[in-house]
């Protein structure tokens, strides 16, 4: 049960990864700046959630994870978003 | 193998003698022991405070206490049984000490971390404990600390707060714990499909007290924030908002019912099937109802907040949610019953508290329905009615799955038999008491009688009257009980006293330290009698 | 009985905990979730007096050290270690730059009487209070959390010096890492909430 299947990332990859990572920083900061009113939350989050995707999967190594991490993860977050769905069942239908 | 000397894990072998080998101990059977002895001292002082009301509820008017003292007497009832004796309850005493062993482990997956929660409880209870002698006097709020009182009341709410904070931290490491232990060290064969019903109740258990206590500790802080810094998350008069509390509170605690009553059920899914000496009926359908209940018992929360203003949409959505998550709980009880029916039952002590638990459980599980629904609950809300069916559930329920637990595991805690007709006449007065001292608060509540009231008009004396006599028949009971199993050693037990069929009793009672000098492998179900 | 590692049981332990975590910032989350819709005009408003630039370094400072920690890995792994402490120290310094420039953002504030339970926050609109006492809350308890998860690598740092983290035995540094990119993916979240949507 030690380290059988180790995996070893090359540092390239995580330098990309930050790379992208600074890329959709640059986007979600311009973004602010074009007024999309209503939408703007949205986009936001949008772009936050693909910069955590990718902490997740590269940064966290999900990727190389047993794959019982990601259900985890996936369902850890489902769950959350479910409890924000029906807070708003009372907030926005009050 | 050579020859070992294998020590019980009640004698002292290591660095320490005496009180320290307990207190540095990371023997996940010690620790479980060390949970329970806190907790018994806990229960007691809990269940005193409790008749203390009683007893002032004797007549209308003013007995021997006066109404700020009453108001914080429920409060540091209801803090010191909810937050620090049933929430660890069954899963920090019995699941510390019986899981590993069902497993076929030799300790929890963090054994050092195991001690450290037991710790965080102790530090926990204590600060908790503090608020009733330091500051401006004892909390006044209730249990629940709702806002915006909890944030301007002048007594001491924030170290009641914080002790639950703490508390709460303690339960999310221990729920951490069991999840990798079962994820991890289930001995060789055993499959999650192999796994006893107890620890599948823990497992479920576990994630519930992974994932819905971080929001309760949240908010604990931010309750500490509003009265120390006036930041006005939840007070009117800053914008804040009071019911945005209800929700963040009972999106822990309602989940933390179940965190209570999960375990629960599993002591009785493991107890039935040994005394009747039957497979148990429907092993896939208790083990994934426990997990049907954890999920949608995290969607329920607002079932408590019918009356608060609300949207109406948020309302029956609830109660629709409500009523689903009643349905894995009746399939538990189905299969209860049906695992005796042609069973060669024996009635022990142990499975006379199950029986209890059944038939308390059942009559909190259904008046929670009509809690659940709408229409009767606006009737019935904040009242006696609510109190009786929550004490049905939490006393009625875990507390008697304690008792059926520990009456099970004793002779493997110990090494020691108790004195069965003692321990039959101890359920006599719980069971009787118990009844006499919830059911008229049934009555009492249809009849308007509201919770938390100090003083009542004359028509619902009897109803309290009744009630205070039950809660000292109750009294009598765990004292015969604990009397009876703790004041002198019984015979010597032997390794498999009922004839159980799960790993634990394969090895000596009480087991050695290791548990098991060489990992069990498994290769049938677990339960398999003829 | 022989010593019983379990490096997949470690990890596993330490997801659980970043879930704890996740939910503990979950629940303020929602605070402002449900705030926000309450007082979206103000919120926008109020959003204005936080520097955008500040956050936007501390940003890409956050995002540098995640990676600096996660190559940090790869290098123990490869038994680099001079360039495993090194990858660290770098991750330290980013910690440094982020807690200077969140001194100088609250520093600012608090000289201008913007503080909560202040008597100028008092007497602000109900949305501004509600705005910055969230803003000092969250962001406060994500500092909190930046600075255990620095002691944590500063200890990590340590025992890569010594040798007792080395490429047979890494779950520490692994979790470790785990902490810190937990700490990066809330700020990844809390930027764009408070100081972005203007």
């Amino acid at each position: 049960m030690t380290h059988t299947e180790t995996h070893i990332t090359d540092y390239r990859v995580y330098g990309w990864v930050l790379f992208a990572l600074l890329v959709l920083t640059t986007i979600t900061i311009t973004v602010t700046w074009i007024d999309l009113s209503a939408l703007t939350v949205l986009v936001a989050l949008m772009i936050a959630s693909v910069k955590s995707f990718i902490v997740l999967k590269y940064f966290m190594h999900l990727k190389f994870e047993s794959r019982l991490f990601t259900v985890f993860v996936v369902m850890v977050l489902s769950i959350y978003l479910l409890v924000i769905g029906l807070t708003f069942f009372d907030y926005l239908l009050r | 193998m050579a020859e070992t000397i294998t020590h019980s894990y009640l004698e002292n072998t290591g660095r320490y003698k005496g009180i320290m080998a307990w207190l540095t101990t990371t023997d996940h059977k010690r620790i479980g022991l060390m949970y329970m002895y806190a907790m018994m001292v806990f229960f007691i002082v809990g269940a005193l405070l409790g008749e203390l009301m009683r007893l002032e509820l004797f007549r209308p008017g003013q007995q021997f206490m006066n109404a700020q003292t009453y108001n914080g007497i429920f409060t540091i009832h209801g803090i010191i049984m909810i937050f620090t004796v049933v929430i660890p309850g069954l899963a920090a005493v019995f699941g510390n000490f019986a899981m590993p062993m069902q497993i076929g482990a030799h300790d929890v997956a963090f054994p050092r971390l195991n001690l450290f929660s037991w710790y965080l409880f102790i530090l926990g209870a204590a600060i908790a404990l503090s608020s009733q002698f330091m500051g401006n006097g004892p909390p006044d709020t209730g249990w629940t600390f709702y806002a915006p009182y909890s944030t301007q009341t002048h007594t001491n709410v924030v170290a009641a707060v914080f002790g639950a904070f703490i508390l709460g931290f303690s339960s999310i490491l221990t729920g951490l714990n069991f999840i990798v232990t079962i994820h991890r060290l289930r001995a060789p064969g055993m499959t999650f499909f192999r796994m006893p019903l107890f620890p599948w109740s823990l497992y479920a258990t576990a994630w519930i007290q992974v994932l819905a206590t971080p929001i309760v500790g949240i908010t604990l802080l931010m309750v500490i924030a509003e009265r120390w810094l006036r930041i006005g998350f939840f007070d009117p008069s800053l914008g804040g908002d009071p019911i945005l509390y209800q929700h963040l509170f009972w999106i822990y605690s309602h989940p933390a019912v179940y965190i209570m009553i999960l375990p629960a059920m599993g002591v009785i899914t493991e107890i039935i099937p040994t005394f009747a000496q039957r497979r148990v009926f429907g092993y896939k359908a208790i083990a994934l109802s426990s997990i049907a209940i954890a999920l949608v018992g995290y969607f329920v929360w607002a079932h408590h907040m019918y009356t608060s203003g609300m949207s109406m949409t948020a309302r029956w959505v609830f109660s629709l949610l409500t009523f689903l998550v009643a349905v894995p709980s009746a399939i538990k009880v189905f299969n209860w019953i049906t695992t005796m029916y042609k069973g060669s039952i024996s009635v022990k002590p142990p499975f006379l508290y199950a029986l209890g638990f059944i038939f308390l459980f059942m009559i909190g599980g259904l008046t929670g329905l009509s809690l659940g629904s709408l229409a009767t609950d606006v009737h019935v809300h904040d009242t006696a009615y609510v109190v009786a069916h929550f004490h049905y559930i939490i006393f009625g329920g875990v507390g008697f799955a304690f008792f059926a637990a520990l009456h099970y595991w004793y002779p493997k805690m110990y090494g020691r038999m108790y004195n069965f007709k003692r321990a039959n006449i101890a359920f006599g007065f719980l069971f009787v008491g118990f009844n006499l001292l919830y059911f008229p608060q049934f009555v009492l509540g249809i009849m308007g009688m509201p919770r938390r009231y100090f003083d009542y008009l004359p028509q619902f004396t009897l109803g309290h009257q009744i009630s205070a006599v039950g809660g000292l028949i109750l009294l009598i009971g765990i004292i015969i009980m604990i009397a009876n199993l703790f004041s002198k050693k019984g015979a010597k037990a032997p390794d498999n006293p009922w004839g159980g069929s799960t790993l634990e009793w394969t090895i000596s009672s009480p087991p050695s330290q290791e548990n098991f000098d060489e990992l069990p492998v498994v290769t049938g179900e677990p339960y398999d009698y003829k | 009985m022989e010593i019983h590692r379990d490096d997949i049981g470690a990890r596993l332990g330490m997801w659980l905990f970043i879930f704890t975590e996740i939910l503990l910032f979950g629940g303020l989350f929602l605070v402002y979730a449900v705030m926000r819709h309450r007082y979206s005009v103000e919120f926008h408003q109020a959003a204005h007096q936080l520097n955008a630039f500040i956050g936007t370094v501390n940003t890409v400072v956050l995002l540098l050290s995640s990676a600096t920690v996660a190559m940090s890995i790869t290098a123990v792994q490869r038994g680099e270690k001079r360039k495993g402490v090194l990858l660290l120290f770098i991750t330290l310094l980013c910690a440094g730059v982020f807690l200077f420039n969140k001194y100088l953002e609250w520093g600012h504030k608090i000289s201008i009487g913007l503080y909560p339970g202040s008597d100028m926050m008092i007497g602000l609109k109900h949305g501004y209070i509600l705005f910055f006492s969230l803003y000092f809350f969250m962001t406060g308890l994500h500092m909190l959390h930046l600075v255990v998860g620095s002691i944590i690598l500063t200890i990590v740092m340590l025992k890569i010096q010594t040798g007792s983290i080395n490429p047979g035995k890494y779950t520490l540094l692994e979790n470790g890492g785990l902490y810190w990119h937990l700490v990066d993916l809330i700020w990844i979240f809390l930027f764009p909430l408070l100081y972005l949507i203007t």
